[in-house]
C-alpha cells in the first residue's frame, strides 16, 4: 500500500518538474497568437475593404491573396516563409517567420469575416451617415466599422482560437513552442501519454481565455444595452 | 415669387435599361411643403434621392441656392468631395426605416454630424441636440440606445438627426411607411409643426391627408414624370388627370377601408400655415 503511495508521490513530483518548462512554452506560443492576430486583423481589414473597393488595383491583390491563402495548406505557407523565403535572399528567424506566415494566413480568414459582417450591415446605415454630408470614409469609421466589429466577435474568436491551434505548426520550424517543447521532453522520457495530454489542457486553458475574453467584450459593447 | 431655393430641370434617372425617371422639372420656393404622390415604382423616392445625390441623375440639372451642383464630378479614393457634403448638410433627409445607429445613443445619434461633420464644439452640438429632443418631449430618452424607442420615437429622432445640421430644405421619404398605425400620427404631427415654422419639406408619402391638409402643392409622379402638379387641394381633390384620378381611388378607397389614423388631421388643421403668398 505505502509503496502504491510513494510510487504515485514520484510519479506526480517527476511531471511537477516539467511544469515551468511548459509553462514557458505554452507563454511563447500565447504570445506568438497575439501577434498573430495583431497581424491578421490588419491584413482581414485592408483585404476586406480592398475587395469591395471599386478599384481594380485595390481589388485583385486583395482577391488573390484571400484566394491564395484559403485554397493552399497553412504548413506549406509557414514552409514558404522559413524555408522558402532564405533562397530569395530573406531570412527570417523562426519567430518572425511564424508570425508573419501565421498572421498572413489568419488574415484572409479574417478578411472574409469582415466582408461577411460589411455585406450584412443595412444600406440605410451608409445612406443616412452621407445624407448628413459624411465622407464614405468617414462613414465606415464611425458608422459602420464600429457596428460590424461588435457584429463579427464571435466568428473572429473562433479565428482567433484557429490561430492559437496553429501555433503548433510552427514545431516544424524549430521553434519550440508547446508542441515541440510538448516532443523534446517525451523524446527524453518515454511518455508521449502524459505529456501530450498536459500540452492538450494546456492548450485548452489557453482557447478557453480567448473565447472569455471575447465573451467579455461581446457583453461589454451589445448594440443596446 | 422669389428665385427657388432648388431647382429640378428636366431630371433623368437610368438604372440599366430601366428608365426610372423621364424628364423631371420642379421648382421648390422657399417655405413651400410640397407633397410627391403616386404609385410604388413610379420613380418619387429616387426623385428625392437625386435632389441629394444618393442617387446620381443620369440627365437634367439642379440648381441648388442658384448654384448648379456638379453631380458628375468623381469622388476621390477615398471619396472626400467637399462640395457633395456641403449639399448634403444643407439637404436634410429622412428615411423610411430610420436608420438611427443602434451603436449610439439617442444623444450620440443627433450630435455626431454637427460634430464630425461641421466641426462643431461638443457642449454646442449637445445644447442644440437637448433643445430639440426636449421639444418633441423625449430629452429623457437622451441616454437610450435606438433599440429602446418605438417606431414613431425612432423615426421621430431621426427628423431631429436631420434638423440638428439647421438644414435649408428637408427631404422625408415614406418616413411613416413601416410604422405601425397608432404611431403614424406622432410623426406627421411634427411634421406639420415643421411646416408651420416655415421649413421647406419635399414629402414623398401615402399619407394622402397629411399630403392635402399640410402640404401647399403636390405633384402627382407617374412613369417617371410629373402628370399633375399643383396646389394640394385641387391635386388631391379635383384631379384633372385621369391618372391622377385612377391613382387617387384606388389610394383613397383602400385608405377608408382601413380607416383614417385619429389625431392627424386635428394637428394638421392647426399646424397648416402657408408662407408669404
Amino acid at each position: 500500500m505505502s509503496e502504491t503511495v510513494t510510487r504515485l508521490v514520484a510519479y506526480w513530483e517527476s511531471i511537477a518538474s516539467y511544469m515551468p518548462g511548459f509553462l514557458d512554452a505554452s507563454w511563447l506560443a500565447f504570445e506568438i497568437t497575439l501577434l498573430v492576430i495583431a497581424v491578421s486583423w490588419g491584413c482581414g481589414l485592408l483585404a476586406a475593404l480592398g475587395k469591395l473597393s471599386r478599384l481594380r488595383v485595390l481589388r485583385w491583390p486583395a482577391t488573390f491573396y484571400v484566394w491564395f491563402i484559403r485554397g493552399t495548406p497553412t504548413l506549406v505557407q509557414v514552409f514558404l516563409f522559413y524555408f522558402g523565403l532564405p533562397q530569395t535572399g530573406l531570412r527570417l528567424s523562426p519567430f518572425v517567420a511564424g508570425v508573419l506566415a501565421l498572421g498572413i494566413n489568419s488574415g484572409a480568414y479574417v478578411a472574409e469575416i469582415v466582408r461577411g459582417g460589411l455585406a450584412a450591415m443595412p444600406r440605410g446605415q451608409m445612406e443616412s451617415a452621407l445624407a448628413l454630408g459624411m465622407s464614405p470614409a468617414l462613414a465606415m469609421r464611425r458608422i459602420i466599422l464600429p457596428q460590424v466589429v461588435r457584429m463579427i466577435i464571435p466568428p473572429i474568436t473562433n479565428e482567433a482560437a484557429s490561430a492559437l491551434k496553429n501555433t503548433s505548426l510552427l514545431s516544424t520550424i524549430t521553434l519550440v513552442e508547446l508542441t515541440l517543447h510538448s516532443q523534446l521532453v517525451i523524446a527524453a522520457t518515454y511518455r508521449p501519454f502524459d505529456f501530450y495530454l498536459i500540452a492538450a489542457v494546456l492548450y485548452l486553458l489557453m482557447t478557453t481565455v480567448l473565447t472569455q475574453l471575447a465573451a467579455w467584450f461581446e457583453r461589454r459593447f451589445r448594440l443596446d444595452h | 415669387m422669389s428665385a427657388p431655393v432648388l431647382r429640378l430641370v428636366d431630371i433623368h434617372k437610368r438604372f440599366g435599361d430601366n428608365e426610372v425617371l423621364r424628364g423631371v422639372s420642379l421648382d421648390v420656393h422657399d417655405g413651400e411643403v410640397i407633397a410627391i404622390i403616386g404609385a410604388s415604382g413610379s420613380g418619387k423616392s429616387t426623385l428625392l434621392r437625386c435632389v441629394n445625390l444618393l442617387e446620381r441623375p443620369s440627365a437634367g440639372s439642379i440648381v441648388f441656392q442658384g448654384e448648379a451642383v456638379d453631380y458628375r464630378a468623381r469622388p476621390g479614393l477615398l471619396g472626400g468631395d467637399r462640395a457633395l457634403s456641403a449639399l448634403r448638410t444643407r439637404i436634410g433627409m429622412v428615411f423610411q426605416s430610420y436608420n438611427l445607429w443602434p451603436h449610439k445613443t439617442v444623444l450620440e445619434n443627433v450630435v455626431e454630424a454637427p460634430i464630425h461633420v461641421r466641426g462643431e464644439a461638443r457642449a454646442v452640438a449637445v445644447e442644440r441636440a437637448e433643445a430639440l429632443l426636449a421639444r418633441i418631449g423625449l430629452a429623457e430618452k437622451r441616454h437610450d440606445h435606438p433599440s429602446r424607442l418605438s417606431g414613431g420615437q425612432q423615426q421621430r429622432v431621426a427628423i431631429v438627426r436631420a434638423l440638428a445640421m439647421e438644414p435649408k430644405v428637408m427631404l422625408f421619404d415614406e418616413v411613416t411607411s413601416a410604422l405601425d398605425p397608432e404611431l403614424v400620427g406622432e410623426v406627421l404631427a411634427l411634421m406639420a409643426s415643421l411646416a408651420a415654422e416655415g421649413m421647406t419639406m419635399l414629402v414623398v408619402t401615402h399619407e394622402m391627408d397629411f399630403a392635402r391638409e399640410v402640404s401647399h402643392r403636390a405633384v402627382f409622379i407617374d412613369e417617371g414624370r410629373v402628370v399633375e402638379d399643383g396646389d394640394s387641394d385641387t391635386v388631391i381633390g379635383a384631379p384633372t388627370h385621369p391618372r391622377t384620378r385612377q391613382f387617387l381611388d384606388r389610394v383613397l378607397r383602400r385608405h377608408h377601408a382601413v380607416g383614417a389614423s385619429p389625431g392627424i388631421l386635428d394637428v394638421a388643421h392647426r399646424a397648416r400655415a402657408r408662407p408669404d403668398e
